[in-house]
């Protein structure tokens, strides 16, 4: 079947471990203040005007993002970096948007790739009924777990929706023996205070040993122009970037409790 | 770096390039006693050696461990007028050249004006070849479809194997003279010119243990006048290196240096060979002298990084032998290709990295000097860790060491012909070359710009800029109705036009073996002696003559577009298209802008463009490759293009793949400059859809931000990167560490970057040293990122 693809990137190097290529699903139950990707956010096809510069002179072209594709598609062009997937022990990571919003096409995907003998990650936000990440499990090696906010009344303030269902799946997946790398954004003045750390925590304390790694996304200011292509507003217009040094203690106070603490992933 | 280091390091980066006009007296001198005239070509070459060798004044810099300059002091650059002659405008162009100016003094340019340029004007082996090449070659020449490496050089491009670790040149001698004594005089019609041959070997033999004797006196001299009691004893313990070495075979790490610099110096003053002799498998050779230093107790690690940091200061002392002309004015290159080879495998197969190869990475880090440049061989049997080392060299950003795929180079050189152990001894050299070590001399002979050759095709062979039918009528594009016809039109066009450089090559390599034989390298090389033959003549057991195609990227690309939007989208027709590229696009725009952002393009694993760089290369496979040289030896292909795709891009106008007319063409084997923007996994992969087995060296070029290998997980990923290109045949791929932002600031405040040092292509330069059009494209090459 078809799935509504809004990217493939190759030699994607922080999205798990070795050289891989990343697939982007389009469409996310969420909507995240600080997000990224915009684009992604929406479940169809959507246009926007991109700019061309050549010699000094600009170009105004209208641009789809996202394309239908065959799952096959898909698989012989995540296949063309195979010989490097070999070589650094990498794979395939699927991405979104939220990759469980196409349920039935990532199922497909998946299992396409698996039967290839791809290594594959999974970058979730966890916002999905349990049935439907539970069956990713039969193909997924590790799990990348977005957490942002421990706090579900700011959850819901900031990304829409509630945390308590990114939670408990986050404890039945972690219950189940996967691997997972949890994953935060830290977004200035939303979740790098005391409160969110303190209470993740005291929740990932509870979900040992299937949590090794933890990633610490600092904050970019670089989607302003997506943002503004989309004909979208940014909240976060006039929050500026997190230096990385920022971010040490938290690292430190993570690596206390026994994680791997990674800044930028 | 001890404090010694320091500061011969330092004075090797102070001292001012100047031009010695030393040899070329000696060499007029020679010519004006009539003495050659007594003799054979060989002996009197043999004998001009002797001259030089025996009357150029010597050098031995205070605290040196390795000595011996070219010229009468470090970057004292001598001339070869017999090879190509400085007129004095020549020596005003290099006096006041903004890059790697070379200082003439008053006294040279009197002494060209009185002595070196009355005695050679007209008779330089330069007029002798430009005299003897065709009115057709020439148009193609002066059109710029190639250029012609002999013209200003002597052939050479050979790396020394392991000869001088286990003989001596006096054990050199006996073996020639046992030949000489086997000639025979009845039967063998050519014994006359062996024996001629074989006599020039011996006097060039002689005339460098004499050379080592000359430094050995001075030596002695200097060690009676130091007060300092322990540099007395270095002086005594270099006195006795030169009196062992080269005259017998060495027995220390120390003399096994020295002699190979003896031998260095030796090759670049008999001529000015293109390009690089170098010691090639240093960790090879010297290991066996290392580990017996280590377990006598004569060496130590701090001893052995001394002496070879000494030995790499060497190297930098002697930059490239500048040209005349109006390459006096483009070529400003410092480095002369000096690439010392590390790793790889041993003749039986094996891995072959050791103790050694770890210690000279690390001489490589703390030198960081420009020459010699240095390179990696990556074999499957090599592990890992040997790659992470060097990467993080790598890193820090001066280009060095770049890697070779060692399995491949083997398997290139088998194809040849060699056999598997030569095979193995071999490696790159130049820039990227590939080349049995001792036993081959592989001759460049010119680039070839195969953009131009579509350029011709798309005019019916005629050549707007020069105003001359430069190509074949191979038919007017407008009457091509498929892709199938514009091919072969190219195709046709392309076997013309490389039979003209093969026709010339043929020419040029009879001058250099008739009028300018090279007795001492023939010393050096492998077969020369037992073949009685000189390595100018094919002496060499194995002989290869290289055409180096260039534009690979932008002849892709342009005939990409041709078949895109002629032949299948039909956006344009032919006759528009031409219309564009006459107007350099002005008016079509838009038009550009398609071909730019919206046509596929090498570089992005995309077999619809890919497969027009498949065919290219196979056509200019088949043009070149195993066609028969006159010295005995195949030419052959590789592609690399120095820095020659800028000069071929300034003869060239618009191109179908949207550039712009005389902008720089794709260099070696990377796509052209930001056509290619799905990462490195897939530029890799579009270059190895190329059979790199059936050249001898390709190119690729990838640039890296700093910011890229922090970490030790980058490195590992790196390091996979490199595997995996080589499991696909690569050939050679070299990481730029730099950002954009770094070079462009370095463009406008030049003062703050006087040693930020960058990988051109193939070797590497001072960014400061290069002209504002390549630094330009240096920051223009796509940036890859992490993501």
């Amino acid at each position: 079947m078809e799935g509504l693809i809004f990217d493939i990137r190759r030699f994607t190097v922080h999205d798990g471990p070795g050289i891989r290529s990343t697939v982007f699903l389009k469409g996310c139950p969420l909507s995240c203040s600080w997000c990224h990707n915009p684009e992604s956010q929406s479940g169809l096809p959507e246009t926007s005007t991109r700019s061309l510069a050549l010699d000094g002179r600009i170009f105004n072209e209208e641009e789809v993002s996202g394309d239908w594709m065959n799952s096959e598609d898909v698989i012989r062009e995540v296949l063309k970096d195979g010989v490097f997937y070999d070589e650094s022990g990498g794979g395939v990571t699927v991405s979104g948007g939220e990759p469980t919003f196409q349920h039935e096409f990532l199922v497909e995907l998946l299992s396409g790739m698996k039967a290839r003998g791809i290594h594959l990650a999974l970058d979730t936000c966890g916002h999905t009924e349990w049935g439907k990440l539970a069956e990713t499990m039969n193909y997924v090696d590790l799990y990348l777990y977005d957490l942002k906010l421990m706090d579900d009344g700011l959850h819901m303030k900031y990304t829409g929706v509630s945390n308590k269902q990114i939670l408990e799946n986050m404890q039945k997946l972690a219950a189940s023996g996967k691997k997972i790398i949890v994953r935060m954004p830290v977004i200035p003045g939303i979740n790098d205070t005391d409160h969110n750390f303190t209470a993740l925590r005291s929740f990932l304390g509870g979900l040992k040993p299937a949590i090794t790694e933890i990633n610490l996304l600092p904050f970019h200011a670089a989607a302003e122009n997506k943002y503004k292509r989309f004909g979208k507003d940014n909240f976060m217009k006039n929050v500026k970037s997190t230096p990385a040094e920022d971010l040490q203690s938290r690292k430190k106070e993570l690596e206390s409790d026994g994680y791997q603490v990674r800044i930028g992933g | 770096m001890t404090d010694r280091i320091k500061i011969l390091r330092e004075q090797s980066l102070r001292a001012v390039n100047r031009i010695s006009s030393e040899r070329a007296l000696l060499v007029t001198e020679f010519y004006e006693s009539g003495m050659d005239r007594k003799v054979s070509t060989p002996v009197g070459r043999a004998m001009v050696f002797d001259h030089i060798l025996s009357h150029k004044h010597l050098f031995i810099g205070e605290g040196e461990l390795i000595i011996g300059e070219r010229g009468p002091a470090p970057k004292a650059c001598p001339t070869y007028p017999e090879i190509c002659l400085h007129s004095l405008e020549d020596l005003e162009i290099l006096d006041t050249r903004k890059k790697v100016s070379f200082k003439v003094d008053d006294e040279v340019r009197t002494i060209y004006a009185e002595k070196i340029i009355p005695f050679w004007k007209e008779h330089s082996n330069r007029e002798r070849i430009m005299n003897s090449l065709s009115d057709e070659w020439l148009n193609a020449y002066k059109a710029g479809v190639f250029t012609e490496f002999q013209e200003q050089r002597a052939p050479g491009h050979t790396v020394l194997g392991n000869k001088i670790y286990h003989q001596g040149m006096n054990d050199l001698v006996l073996q020639i003279k046992a030949t000489i004594k086997n000639l025979d005089f009845i039967s063998d019609p050519s014994a006359y010119e062996k024996r001629e041959e074989l006599k020039a070997m011996e006097i060039a033999a002689n005339a460098l243990i004499k050379f080592a004797g000359r430094h050995a006196d001075e030596l002695s001299r200097l060690a009676e006048k130091e007060s300092d009691p322990g540099r007395r004893a270095e002086l005594e313990e270099m006195c006795k290196v030169c009196r062992n070495v080269p005259a017998n075979a060495p027995s220390t790490f120390h003399e096994a240096l020295q002699y190979y610099w003896f031998v260095h110096l030796g090759v670049i003053t008999e001529l000015n060979p293109w390009d690089s002799f170098n010691p090639g498998r240093l960790d090879q050779h010297l290991l066996p002298f290392y580990r017996k230093g280590i377990e006598d107790g004569s060496l130590s690690v701090e001893t052995a990084t001394e002496m070879l940091q000494s030995f790499w200061i060497k190297f930098n002392n002697h930059p490239a032998p500048p040209k005349v002309g109006v390459t006096a004015l483009e070529s400003n290159t410092y480095t002369d290709f000096c690439l010392i080879n590390l790793g790889g495998v041993k003749p039986d197969g094996s891995d072959a990295v050791n103790e050694l190869t770890f210690i000279l990475l690390d001489v490589i880090e703390e030198m960081r000097l420009l020459q010699p440049s240095s390179m990696v061989q990556v074999s499957k049997k090599n592990p890992d860790d040997f790659i992470q080392r060097t990467l993080k060299i790598t890193k820090t950003g001066f280009g060095q060491p770049s890697f070779f795929n060692t399995d491949a180079i083997v398997q290139e050189l088998v194809r040849q012909g060699k056999s598997l152990e030569d095979a193995r001894n071999g490696g790159a050299s130049g820039c990227v070359e590939a080349g049995a070590f001792g036993t081959e001399a592989y001759i460049l002979s010119g680039y070839f710009n195969l953009a131009k050759v579509l350029e011709l095709t798309l005019n019916n062979g005629f050549d707007t800029r020069s105003g001359k039918q430069v190509g074949l009528l191979s038919g007017d594009p407008e009457s091509f109705s498929s892709f199938e016809e514009l091919t072969t039109a190219f195709k046709n066009q392309l076997e013309y036009l490389t039979s003209l450089k093969i026709k010339g090559n043929n020419i040029i390599h009879r001058i250099f073996a008739d009028h300018m034989p090279v007795p001492f390298m023939s010393l050096l090389i492998d077969d020369c002696i037992s073949n009685a033959m000189d390595y100018n003549a094919g002496g060499a057991r194995y002989n290869t003559t290289y055409v180096q195609g260039v534009g690979l990227g932008s002849i892709t690309d342009s005939l990409t577009a041709i078949k895109y939007h002629v032949f299948e989208k039909k956006t344009i027709t032919m006759k528009g298209l031409l219309k564009a590229l006459a107007a350099d696009f002005l008016d079509f725009e838009e038009f550009r802008k398609e071909l730019v952002y919206h046509t596929p393009k090498y570089g992005n694993d995309d077999d619809y463009a890919d497969d027009q760089a498949r065919l290219v290369f196979r056509l200019f496979f088949e043009a070149v490759d195993s066609k028969p040289t006159s010295v005995g030896g195949k030419h052959r292909i590789n592609l690399l293009p120095t820095t020659s795709h800028v000069y071929f891009g300034s003869v060239i106008g618009a191109m179908p793949d949207g550039r712009l007319a005389q902008q720089p063409l794709s260099e070696g084997i990377s796509p052209f400059q930001g056509a290619d923007h799905k990462g490195p996994t897939a530029v890799l992969k579009s270059a190895a859809k190329i059979d790199h087995l059936l050249t001898g060296g390709t190119l690729l070029n990838q640039k890296f931000s700093p910011s890229f290998f922090e970490g030790d997980e980058a490195i590992k990923k790196l390091c996979a990167l490199i595997r995996g290109y080589f499991r696909m045949d690569g050939h050679h791929i070299q990481f730029n560490v730099v950002n954009a932002e770094t070079l462009k600031d370095a463009q406008k405040y030049p003062e703050k970057y006087r040693d930020l040092i960058v990988r051109v292509a193939g070797y590497s330069d001072y960014f400061n040293d290069l002209g504002e059009d390549l630094q330009n494209e240096i920051i223009r090459r796509t940036e890859h990122e992490g993501v």
